[in-house]
């Protein structure tokens, strides 16, 4: 069967409203999602869950394009959502773009 | 054009420094490996376990011809080097393939020594270095039945075994009256040799061997008191020789292995070497762990980074006999400037020497029972002062710790591969031992990251590290001065003695000086740099809100569903009426879901959501309650009992002399939690003995008490000293507590810091030097006047509001 995904891309929050290194989230009717910064600028969206035990991704310390989850310390990657080997796992991630310092989030 | 690198020797420690430098610089060198055997790369030291039938081939091989090809690595196997031409810089194999280099690595390993007896080049007489040694003993022990095996050193034991599993009757024969002479004492050489026997090997003692006598094919031994045993297999494990061969008809100045320095470079600077053909500081070395540090240390000068030094190793041995647990490390056999520590218990099985010199543990030989192996091999290779805990050094770590801690099992040999190692993760000796073998792991760390045992308390990490050792043979831990974390080489405290040198302020004045390797850090180097810096500077070094572990950013503790708990400070211990309706009333306004009272005279809020806690805290604020810092690597509490006010074998005022502490000490931050007691008199109802920082009052004034710990491993604390005022416990206090700041590395506790640094120093800087406690209790004082703000009454105002509240809020 396959899924078909209807895109929408909205307007979530100018750049500044997240400080470098760190992450925010949005919330939608189904999910959170953690909108993450890097120390380059660039942003990334990922489902607020992580694999292992869905710790909130949210809260963990950002590092290069990469997040560590607060609750047992996996390593997830921004890019993709997945979990840095050993561990196996993935969380869903998001398009994500900036317009100017307007970040957009497709959902 | 990329630079040439040409390896010679497709072993252990060759593989291992290309492993190391292309972790490094994946892109700096086209490289070629010549190997003399037709095989990629395996784990030798697996050998002994592919004999006994335990494992395949297959199944040790650590690189495999792929791998080669995906790092674009030219692979000559079978392909022995038989010239290197310094003048034209290029190699020649046997084949007539030639390859020019710009840096050449030497890592020719070494070769078995056959001792020149008549015969030994019979047919049947082989030795135990490569799998082809493998392959011909295995095929051996299908057709014949009597194996003699020459050495009864760890080689010649682990063949014998080997053997004996593949249906073969085995003696052993050795020159000397002990086994193992070079690892073991006599007793414990005795032990090994009765649990040997009991598994069917046969031994000849003091017997040296004369010739191998047969016509085409081996048939017997004869030694020199003329006696004969039969043999249809002649097994050579007397030792082994540098094969430095090649390098000494290169003109490369050579002793008994090719002469490196401390960068791994040979007399041609352009020559690097390694493993087990060279002699470093004039030790030749034939164990792997040594190895691996010569890697690391090869792989960074290779990358230009130049800074790493090889400074030789200390090394432990372990024998991979399935069944038997025997450990040592250093000088076991002491002599007249040392003392001896022993225990032994022949029916139980038991053995354990300690030899000690200077205070210091300088060899240490376990039978039986090895786990502590892993504790008296860091003491001695930190050069740890052992007279504060002589009297239980013997019984272990777990005695030394306090025998009321966590940690069942002792003996990593004699568990199931079902009983559980790690209680945390759930995880089973079984799972350990198969990573290891099967994803080619060499260390504690490598295992924490791919079974998670010993990830979470760490309490059993010493059994990790038995069974790491039982399944490999060898003590693999990292290096003695372990770096702070993979972005770096550098230690924790050279990390710390920089920012002070150099002034640092910023994290990324860190990152620039220090040459991190990754643009920002990671989870592990930022809480602690950032630590460093606030602590070295206080009000100077800008905390970095984003470095900081989640409780400490958002002032509470994070619970496993994502919400968080609000702890209000309640000084000593001691509330009121008033306090308790405020905390009712939050708890009722916030619908929160469940109030605990803690361990340390606190209430719990649980279940609180993150986007309430402000509001939450303007609750509390208002009437009059303050943030518990209980979330935080910060002065917890300061647990007390009622004492003199109302107890009638109190002494002194333990409840005023714990709110006053608790003033003082509230919201400085520290390596790690920091957690306090008073009692009234030594029935010690606060428990302080088992805190960081403890007071026992009496009826001459007051006890103090350091380094207890109640958690993972109980630790009762060690006392410090009395004294008779209120103001001279705050004083020591203070200065106790800054010393701790200064000096311990993040995320060590007072327990374990006590333990490396010893007792004695913490007395020489408090007790002793007067004035230098007190220059720590200013310090202290100056710290606080930065640190001592409430975090709960600027956000409840609308700091951080970012912290609290989504970005953006879609559909409902
Ligand atoms: C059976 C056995 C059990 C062991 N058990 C343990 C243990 O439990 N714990 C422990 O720490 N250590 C153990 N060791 C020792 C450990 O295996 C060695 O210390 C380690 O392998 C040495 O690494 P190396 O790279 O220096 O040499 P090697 O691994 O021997 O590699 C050298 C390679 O270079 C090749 N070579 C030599 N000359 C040339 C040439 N001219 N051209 C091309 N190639 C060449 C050799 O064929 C070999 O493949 C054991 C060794 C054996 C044999
Ligand atoms: S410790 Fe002593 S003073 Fe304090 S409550 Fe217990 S008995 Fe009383
Ligand atoms: S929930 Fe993220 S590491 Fe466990």
């Amino acid at each position: 069967m396959s899924a078909v995904m209807s895109e929408k891309w909205v307007e979530i929050g100018k750049l500044d409203e997240i400080p470098r290194l760190g992450s925010r989230v949005v919330r939608t009717a189904t999910d959170e999602i953690a909108i993450f910064r890097a120390a380059d600028d660039s942003v990334f969206a990922l489902s607020n869950r992580c694999p292992h035990k869905q710790g909130p991704l949210s809260e963990g310390i950002l590092h290069g394009h990469r997040v560590t989850c607060p609750l047992h310390n996996w390593v997830i990657e921004l890019e993709n959502g997945e979990a840095v080997a050993p561990d196996v796992g993935c969380a869903r991630s998001y398009p994500v773009r900036l317009e100017g310092e307007t970040i957009m989030l497709a959902i | 054009m990329k630079e040439r690198l040409v390896l010679i020797g497709n072993g252990m420690a060759g593989v291992r420094t290309l492993e190391e430098l292309l972790k490094l610089e994946p892109n700096k060198y086209d490289i070629t490996v010549f190997g003399s055997e037709p095989h990629p790369n395996y784990n030798r030291i697996l050998l002994s376990p592919v004999l006994a039938g335990e494992k395949q081939f297959d199944e040790i091989v650590l690189n495999r011809r792929e791998w080669y090809q995906q790092h674009d690595i030219a692979l000559h196997s079978g392909s022995p080097v038989v010239e290197i031409n310094r003048v034209q810089r290029k190699v020649v194999a046997a084949n007539g393939v030639e390859a020019g280099y710009d840096r050449l690595l030497l890592a020719t390993g070494s070769s078995p020594f056959i001792i020149p007896v008549p015969g030994a080049s019979l047919e049947g007489v082989i030795s135990f270095r490569d799998i082809h040694d493998v392959e011909q003993m295995l095929a051996a022990s299908r057709q014949y039945k009597r194996a003699v095996v020459i050495g009864g050193g760890l080689l010649g034991l682990e063949a014998a075994n080997g053997l004996i599993k593949q249906g073969m009757d085995v003696s052993v024969v050795h020159l000397m009256d002990t086994l193992m002479e070079r690892q073991l004492d006599a007793a414990a050489g005795a032990m090994l040799k009765r649990s040997l026997e009991e598994n069917g090997m046969h031994f000849l003692m003091g017997a040296q061997t004369e010739a191998i006598l047969g016509d085409k094919r081996v048939e017997a031994v004869r030694f020199a008191d003329g006696s004969v045993v039969d043999a249809d297999l002649v097994v050579m494990a007397v030792g082994i020789r540098p094969n430095i061969e090649l390098a000494r008809q290169a003109g490369l100045y050579c002793e008994r292995g090719v002469v490196v320095n401390d960068t791994m470079q040979t007399y041609d600077p352009r020559i690097y070497a390694l493993g087990e053909c060279v002699q470093h500081r004039d030790t030749c070395y034939g164990l792997v762990a040594p190895l691996f540090e010569q890697a690391k240390v090869c792989a960074n000068h290779l990358a230009e980074l130049g800074y790493g030094r090889y400074e030789g190793s200390v090394t432990s041995t372990k024998l991979k006999v399935t069944g038997i647990d025997l450990f040592s490390a250093g000088d076991f056999h002491g002599d007249e400037q040392t003392e001896e520590i022993v225990f032994q218990d022949q029916a139980g099985g038991t053995y354990k020497k300690l030899v000690i010199k200077d205070n210091r543990i300088s060899g240490a030989v376990l039978y039986g029972n090895t786990v502590d192996g892993a504790w008296y091999f860091q003491l001695m290779r930190e050069g740890t002062d052992i007279s504060d805990m002589r009297e239980s050094l013997l019984f272990g770590e777990a005695a030394h710790l306090g025998s009321s801690g966590h940690g069942g099992q002792s003996k990593a040999s004699a568990m199931g591969d079902e009983a559980q190692v790690c209680d945390c993760n759930g995880v089973c000796k079984g799972d350990i031992v198969k990573a290891i073998t099967s994803e080619g792991l060499f260390t504690v760390d490598e295992v924490k990251a791919h079974t998670k045992a010993g990830a979470s308390c760490g309490s059993c990490v010493g059994l990790v590290e038995q069974i790491l050792a039982n399944t490999l043979g060898g003590d693999y831990s990292a290096p003695e001065a372990k770096p702070l974390c993979a972005c770096t080489d550098f230690t924790h405290d050279q990390v710390r003695s920089t920012i002070r040198e150099y002034e640092l302020t910023d994290k990324q004045g860190v990152f620039d000086k220090m040459d991190w390797r990754t643009p920002d850090g990671c989870h592990v180097c930022r809480p602690a740099i950032n630590y460093y810096l606030i602590s070295a500077w206080p009000g100077k070094a800008q905390d970095d809100a984003q470095s900081r572990f989640v409780n400490e950013r958002v002032h509470g503790n994070i619970q496993k569903d994502g919400t968080f708990s609000v702890i209000p400070r309640i000084l000593g211990g001691k509330t009121t009426p008033d306090e308790l309706r405020a905390i009712a009333d939050a708890a009722d306004k916030f619908n929160v879901g469940e109030v605990n009272l803690t361990g340390g005279q606190r209430i719990n809020m649980l279940g609180v959501k993150k986007e309430d806690l402000p509001a939450m805290w303007a609750f509390l604020t208002e009437r009059g309650l303050v943030s518990g810092h209980a979330y935080g690597k910060a002065l917890r509490t300061v647990k007390t009992c009622v004492g003199s006010t109302w107890c009638r074998f109190g002494t002194q005022d333990s409840t005023g002399l714990g709110i006053q502490l608790e003033e003082m000490t509230w919201a400085s931050w520290m390596p790690h939690k920091f957690k306090m007691a008073v009692s009234g008199c030594p029935r010690n109802c606060a428990e302080a003995t088992i805190k960081d920082f403890g007071v026992v009052c009496v009826d001459s004034g007051y006890e103090l008490h350091i380094g207890g710990n109640g958690g993972v491993k109980v630790r009762a604390t060690d006392v410090l000293c009395r004294v008779t005022t209120e103001e001279e416990v705050m004083e020591h206090c203070a200065a106790f507590i800054q010393l701790y700041r200064e000096e311990a590395r993040y995320l060590e506790r007072t327990a374990p810091w006590i333990e490396r640094i010893g007792l004695s120093y913490i007395k020489k800087r408090i007790l002793e030097d007067v004035d230098g406690r007190k220059a720590l209790y200013t310090r202290f004082l100056e710290s606080q006047d930065v640190a001592q703000h409430d975090p709960w009454t600027v956000r409840a105002k609308g700091a951080e509001a970012h912290e609290f509240t989504p970005i953006k809020q879609i559909g409902e």
